[in-house]
């Protein structure tokens, strides 16, 4: 049982560190992004990596409240995203 | 070896997957060299990074607390909504010309992609001011 908790800390620890390289990644393609549609998409996959983050901290706290917290996320993000391609597409969000 | 010991294996190997994957995702991100070669890369961070995650979630919840259905709600947004978003992108690609031009259309009709948007014209020709 123990061998097991352990090794489930540190895939928790080393899973927290790689989603936060990948964040970074993300941030870096959206600065350098050359295109409009590159930042969006960036933008895109930092919301969905938020939401990895934030399961992986739910995980590691054995909480039950970050579901909600990462629903509402995955909720604001591809509004957010439909949002901003709209504008550049249409010029308006709603018309 | 009780249920317990193979969920916590089971749920450090979905950990390990769904890293794995994201950081697929975000090289592939990094390291292509077109708008919408691009596009495809992410989508694995949506589709299995994510959710082999929140399988280790549903995984760890279900056998050490009372079990856990809100995960699956999150999934089934994401997996929803991810080809809307790519579609809205790929038009955005196709708008500011960062790809090759569709076929021409007959009939002198143009992709409605390109159309520019009616309030531009109108802010170029007009005052803006009846628009409040």
């Amino acid at each position: 049982m123990t061998l097991a908790t352990d090794i489930m800390g540190y895939c928790i620890i080393l899973a927290f560190v790689i989603v936060g390289l990948c964040q970074l990644m993300a941030m870096i393609r959206v600065v350098i992004g050359p295109n409009t549609g590159d930042r969006i998409l960036a933008l895109d996959t930092m919301v969905v990596n938020a939401i990895g983050l934030i399961v992986l901290m739910g995980l590691s706290q054995g909480s039950r409240i970050y579901f909600e917290v990462s629903l509402i996320i995955a909720m604001l993000g591809f509004v957010s995203t439909v949002a901003y391609a709209r504008f550049v597409l249409r010029g308006d969000i709603i018309e | 070896m009780t249920i317990e010991i193979i969920a916590l294996y089971a749920v450090s190997v979905c950990l390990i997957l769904g890293a794995l994957f994201t950081l697929v995702g975000a090289i592939g991100l990094l390291k292509f060299n077109d708008s919408l070669t691009r596009l495809h890369a992410p989508t694995k961070v949506g589709t299995i990074g994510v959710g082999a995650l929140l399988l280790a979630s549903i995984i760890y919840n279900g056998v050490f607390n009372d079990g856990a259905i809100q995960e699956l709600l999150i999934m089934a947004f994401l997996f929803v909504t991810a080809p809307i978003s790519a579609n809205f992108i790929a038009k955005v690609n196709i708008h500011k010309r960062a790809c090759d031009k569709p076929p021409e259309l007959p009939r002198q009709e143009q992709w409605s992609t390109y159309d520019v948007p009616a309030s531009d014209n109108d802010a170029l020709v007009e005052e803006p001011s009846e628009r409040g």
